[in-house]
């Protein structure tokens, strides 16, 4: 007891302001590139901002909010990033967790699955969008060709075709960044202890019991946490659809992100894209915030 | 491999009835997983391979016959081809530069910040505590507007700087680095602290060099994120000079159309610097990813 407030009491002054000092670099770039942005987005909402004009513009009270919320374009682009969000999250959590519960299996061969599933995952978004302009290439893409293989005579032109793009760029993505998850849940596996295994083996439970009553609800927590992550992420979707597709075609798979990158930089129309930006947040917060209520009612439960 | 696919639960004989039949399950389901498996991660492997495979094959080749697997006349062509059109060695120098810099303020304004946060005391620590919490719910990309304004504001388009300065406060960092300190005994800080050290001395000579797994840790995820990220430089950036490797590969897209071996040339230079990190960490990588606290 004595050596730890003596030290501090002989210290005096200098070392109070030690603790804020070093907090002090990183609270700047904090304040200045997530906080002030934030408040400015808020208030650039009210405005009828423009990039061509220097300052806020005109005070525009609500009027960017009724434009927005009256405007077809800013559902559609919702409705496509909500459904991008369904068709990824659906696939990336569940077959990450049947392949990591697999791979779980298997000690020598673990690195190879580990390495295959992950290894997409470090690509810049720009390489897999390259990979798959030729993959999804009509006519001579390897995806139209495996398609004719299992007996399709005319395969849909997979970016061209308004009802496929959205799926052929979600099929990218899963490919792209299942790896994430995989990792995750083989680490959620980790911790779940080998007498667990053994006990429910000797109470005469079968590989496929064992998985569905013991190691699925098991992992109930790491199944959160990859959900919630992946459907924040999901609802983030630029990189991929603005390279694949540029949105089209006619729009289908323009995702909220390019609707806030064409009105803003293209169009200059910082006003309205910033009260678009602020709904995107607001969506994305109420997620994180349904995942905090989740996690802390599961952590009373225990 | 089936040897070790048996699991060591089956080689106890079971007092129950049947343990034949059991065991039979038992090898049967992992013959089934190891065929799911092994499949699964051969078709992953296929968008690999397959760039690989095209982007040696002579152009005219890849268009008389475009989803063959195999050239009798392999060729580095459209790699030069991709030299001569791009700006190939800027764009590798500019996302490294951009990358470590980065990397290097997030590590140290990061772990300053989640030092002082675990170990020192004082009044307005919970509440900067609980800021900070928050701003792991902002999500960047949705600010890209006044982010952009800002730098151009200060100047700083088409420099490192505007690259590298809007990436930094990294909260995640901050937190992994946090649950690190958190577990150092406090015993250790005691006697650094009783021996006349700062608090800053404490840090930089006790601290951080007891943190190497979880600064390597967040070193990786900080740079690949950085190295792969698209849409800020893309914003920032538009000197071809001084793009970096993703942005400037697609901008090669632009230039070349259709030629799919000069395209699947650039998607293999692209992958390359990271899949050789991977290839070198794959461990460091993967125990980061999951032991980051994100569980």
């Amino acid at each position: 007891m004595a050596t730890t407030t003596a030290p501090t009491k002989a210290r005096g002054r200098g070392d109070r302001w030690a603790g804020p000092g070093m907090l002090l670099p990183f609270s700047l770039f904090y304040l200045v590139f997530l906080v002030g942005p934030l408040i400015y987005t808020v208030v650039a909402g009210f405005f009828d901002t423009s990039l061509l004009k220097s300052g806020l513009g005109d005070f525009a009270g609500f009027s960017n909010y009724s434009t927005v919320l009256g405007d077809s374009e800013f559902w559609r682009t919702l409705k496509n990033t909500l459904w991008f969000t369904v068709l990824t999250t659906v696939p990336l959590v569940l077959l990450s967790l049947v392949l990591a519960i697999l791979a779980d299996r298997f000690v020598r061969g673990r690195w190879f699955f580990r390495f295959a599933f992950f290894a997409p995952f470090v690509l810049p978004s720009a390489v897999v969008a390259l990979m798959f302009t030729f993959i999804y290439a009509d006519q001579v893409g390897l995806a139209q060709q495996a398609a004719t293989w299992v007996g399709v005579d005319t395969p849909p032109s997979w970016l061209g075709d308004p009802d496929w793009a959205m799926i052929s760029i979600a099929a990218a993505t899963v490919w792209w960044t299942l790896g994430f998850n995989f990792v995750l849940y083989l680490a959620g596996l980790q911790d779940i202890p080998r007498s667990v295994h053994e006990a429910a083996a000797i109470d005469g439970a079968g590989p496929w019991q064992r998985i569905r009553h013991v190691v699925v609800p098991m992992l109930g927590r790491t199944t959160t946490l990859v959900t919630v992550l992946q459907v924040v992420a999901s609802l983030k979707v630029f990189d991929q659809i603005y390279m694949l597709t540029n949105g089209g075609p006619d729009g289908s798979t323009r995702p909220s992100l390019q609707l806030i990158y064409d009105t803003g930089f293209v169009e200059g129309r910082v006003g309205y894209a910033s009260t678009v930006s602020l709904l995107l947040f607001v969506v994305i917060l109420l997620v994180s915030l349904v995942w905090f209520a989740l996690v802390r009612r599961a952590e009373k439960e225990r | 491999m089936t040897a070790t696919a048996t699991p060591p639960v089956t080689e106890q004989p079971a007092p129950v009835a049947e343990p034949r039949r059991k065991y039979d399950a038992e090898r049967l389901f992992n013959r089934v997983a190891l065929g799911v498996l092994v499949a699964f991660s051969l078709l992953w492997l296929v968008p690999l391979a397959w760039a690989l495979a095209t982007s040696i094959r002579p152009s005219q080749e890849v268009i008389t016959d475009p989803t063959s697997w195999f050239t009798a006349h392999p060729t580095l062509a459209a790699y030069g081809d991709i030299f001569d059109a791009g700006k190939l060695p800027y764009w590798y120098a500019n996302s490294f530069i951009t990358s470590i810099l980065t990397t290097v303020l997030t590590v140290l304004a990061g772990s300053l910040a989640a030092f002082a946060l675990s170990q020192t005391r004082f009044r307005a620590r919970r509440v900067a505590f609980v800021m900070l919490l928050a701003g792991i719910m902002i999500p960047g990309q949705v600010l890209m507007i006044p982010q952009f304004l800002a730098l151009q504001e200060a100047g700083l388009l088409n420099t490192y700087w505007g690259v590298v300065l809007p990436q930094v406060p990294n909260v995640v960092a901050v937190f992994v680095f946090k649950q690190f300190f958190d577990g150092i005994p406090r015993e250790l800080i005691d006697a650094a602290r009783a021996d006349g050290a700062s608090w800053l001395r404490t840090y930089r000579q006790i601290v951080m060099p007891i943190s190497r797994p979880v600064i390597s840790a967040v070193t990786i995820f900080v740079f690949v994120g950085v190295w792969n990220n698209f849409l800020w430089p893309l914003l920032v950036v538009t000197d071809p000079e001084m793009m970096t490797l993703p942005v400037g590969l697609t901008s090669v897209q632009d230039v070349f159309g259709v030629p799919y071996a000069q395209l699947m040339a650039s998607a293999v230079l692209g992958a390359i610097p990271l899949l050789a990190v991977f290839a070198l960490f794959q461990r460091r990588i993967v125990e980061g990813i999951a032991g980051t606290g994100l569980k």
